[in-house]
């Protein structure tokens, strides 16, 4: 999904940022086409960003990846002035963000901008929901209104039940899901991530990615998502800028990125490109979460869905043999009219492949409607499914190795 | 050619008396206030009876700490009755809570200040440092010309001695509150006064008490001192066993200043960690 046709939310230009003082000095020899390092040594001056230019548009994901000391996080910084930024536009709705007084500023953080961090920053002395409530509180919201909203987002989250504990009680995974629920019970136009997965451990990091992406596309929340993790970014964003010693180096879809790395460093990253025509559908392959049997009804179809949170479903006989996939819409319509089973609702209209073909090979056959790849034995046994993102994390994955 | 002696004292001298001629009506009004408030509050405690008071410590240790320290408190502040110490224990326990109010009053917003503002810190620390070295003794000299001989001005003096801590952890607490919160503060768009008071003042407040424990440590053993000019209490116990030559009344005077520096000590502690 790459938005270029939606509205554009936020619009950087020629934004940068000089560390020390007097950092109109750094930008002086920056202009003089001096690097990081020599501005550094001359100056003292750090050049944390330089001339960074991008969009954002309504709705989409947008991934900021770089290594350490690449700027990610100056950069994140300065799009809701926890950094000031030195100099550059950074426009959200008409308003130039480091032209804005005191009070504006307030109220621009307000109403645009939550914040995830990193360590996740719950205030421990706040229960779960009290820490959700926050940003309505500070803006003043009454009492109910705000409790209410926090409720739904801890809801959103899968935290219900879990109000009254306090920060310490949980999880690190659960902690972050507060940080989002936080984040989301504001309300505000964007969503800033700051490396929000980064420090859950690799299982549930995967989860919290996939529960994001679900989260995403039902709210289609403008997301700002900052990663050290090139398998992230390529499994969750619907671009990715890669940022380089504060200048950005790419701006592409993960499709982009993989197939047209723009330089040197960019390939570095993704090397293991090649590794597509070895690595199989078998490599990518995630288990199936739920399927459907030939003789459940419409009615248990959908309850599988919802349940397992999927707008489609595969079928299968009870020799786990595919038979076809129905959606949630036309399982739906089959309910209302009142049919017993699923027979006439599945179809055929999907890829399936078997378990030794290339991953190369794939990429061409997602859909439009973006249902998982189906992977089968010789005897059309379903053995697991492929998604777009896992295609392109599995080939991150093998690059990084 | 001799360098002359630099008259730190008579400048010093010159200043308290400029001081005390033209600020008497003040220091005057501040002494009649805090007079009354001895007064009151050493009236109202001696107006209990003494299991009462015993009764309603021993109750307040347990809700905060527990059996163990209700009996201890209740077997401590006994035996000083026995001792026949029960009137200089209120005496003293008086002039510590006076001067703990009066120190953390003053603290708390210092502090506060201080960790907001770097320069303001920067001056400040000097100063407690001054105010926490100085020997305590030296307090109490300038403390008269001020407040006359009597609990005031050892009330002045202990306040002086004893609020350092009180400041240097309430600056010490907020300092020390993650960076990241701050930021998620600031990023949801608080205020600097919803920054402080639903962020960094909830997350300091355990340091905050332990500075506070800190200066009712101070005040106690201050308070003993202060017997000196004129205080009332346990300390002026101790001075008359200096003067009579008598071990056996300097030591039982001491050992009831010990219990309820224990009983207090272990009071504000619990208060802290039940806030944690």
């Amino acid at each position: 999904m790459t938005d270029d046709t939606q509205p554009v939310k936020i619009k950087v230009r020629s934004l940068s940022k000089v560390f020390g003082s007097n950092p109109k000095k750094g930008l002086e020899l920056r202009d003089q086409g001096l690097k990081r390092p020599e501005i550094f040594e001359k100056t003292g001056l750090t050049l944390g960003l330089s001339d960074i230019n991008f969009d954002v548009h309504e709705g989409e994901l947008l991934v900021i990846m770089g290594l350490s000391g690449s700027g990610k996080s100056t950069l994140i910084r300065c799009l809701n002035r926890l950094i000031e930024p030195t100099e550059g536009e950074i426009v959200i709705d008409d308003e130039d963000i480091p032209k804005l007084n005191d009070k504006e500023l307030l109220e621009c953080r307000r109403r645009h901008f939550s914040m995830v961090f990193q360590n996740f920053a719950l205030f421990p002395h706040r229960t779960v929901q009290q820490n959700a409530e926050y940003g309505l509180e500070i803006r003043g919201v009454d009492k109910a209104e705000r409790s209410e909203k926090a409720r739904n987002s801890l809801k959103q989250v899968g935290l219900d039940g879990w109000e009254n504990a306090y920060p310490n009680q949980l999880s690190g995974g659960m902690q972050q899901r507060v940080g989002l629920a936080r984040a989301l019970a504001n309300d505000s136009s964007v969503l800033l991530m700051d490396e929000a997965f980064s420090a859950l451990d690799p299982l549930i990091r995967k989860d919290m990615q996939q529960e994001l992406l679900e989260l995403q596309h039902r709210m289609k929340k403008t997301t700002v998502f900052i990663t050290h993790d090139l398998d992230e970014a390529l499994n969750i964003g619907d671009r990715i800028i890669l940022l380089k010693d504060g200048e950005i180096v790419q701006i592409g879809t993960p499709e982009q990125i993989l197939t047209q790395p723009a330089d040197e460093y960019v390939e570095r990253f993704i090397e293991g490109v090649d590794m597509s025509r070895i690595l199989t559908a078998r490599n990518a392959m995630r288990p199936v979460r739920a399927t459907a049997r030939e003789d459940d009804g419409p009615r248990t179809a959908l309850r599988k869905m919802s349940e397992n949170g999927l707008d489609s479903i595969y079928v299968t006989s009870r020799d786990r043999k595919l038979l076809g996939l129905v959606e949630a819409d036309a399982a739906d319509q089959a309910s209302k009219e009142g049919k017993q089973d699923l027979t006439s609702v599945w179809h055929q209209d999907f890829a399936c492949v078997g378990p030794d073909e290339p991953l190369h090979n794939l990429f061409a056959m997602f859909s439009d409607k973006g249902f998982p790849i189906a992977v089968v034995d010789e005897e059309r046994r379903l053995l697991g499914v492929v998604v777009k993102g896992a295609v392109l994390a599995e080939l991150a994955e093998s690059g990084e190795n | 050619m001799e360098f002359p002696r630099i008259p730190l004292g008579q400048w010093i001298e010159g200043g308290l008396g400029y001081l005390t001629s033209e600020y008497s009506l003040i220091t005057r009004g501040i002494s009649r206030v805090t007079q009354t408030g001895i007064s009151g509050l050493n009236d109202g405690l001696m107006w209990l009876p003494e299991w009462a008071l015993m009764a309603i410590i021993a109750l307040i240790s347990w809700k905060l700490a527990g059996t163990r320290l209700a009996i201890g408190s209740a077997i401590g502040l006994a035996f000083i009755w026995n001792l026949g110490l029960w009137d200089p224990m209120i005496e003293s326990l008086t002039l510590v809570v006076i001067a703990t109010l009066v120190a953390v009053t003053i603290a708390i917003p210092v502090g506060i200040a201080a960790a907001l503002s770097e320069r303001l810190y920067r001056m400040l620390m000097p100063v407690l440092d001054f105010m926490q070295t100085m020997p305590a003794f030296v307090y109490l000299i300038p403390a008269i010309p001020f407040f006359g001989i009597g609990s005031v001005s050892a009330i002045f003096a202990t306040v002086i001695f004893s609020m350092p801590p009180a400041i240097r952890f309430t600056t010490l607490g907020i300092r020390q509150v993650p960076i990241e919160l701050i930021e998620a503060a600031d990023a949801f768009g608080s205020t600097r006064r919803q920054k402080l008071l639903k962020v960094q003042l909830p997350l300091s407040l355990p340091t905050v008490m332990a500075g506070i424990n800190q200066t009712i440590m101070l005040a106690l053993s201050m308070v003993v001192i202060a017997a000196m000019i004129g205080a009332d209490g346990l300390g002026n116990e101790v001075w008359r066993a200096i003067q009579r030559l008598r071990p056996g009344d300097g030591f039982e005077a001491g050992i009831a200043v010990v219990i309820l520096a224990m009983i207090l000590d272990r009071l504000t502690q619990a208060l802290r960690k039940q806030r944690n």
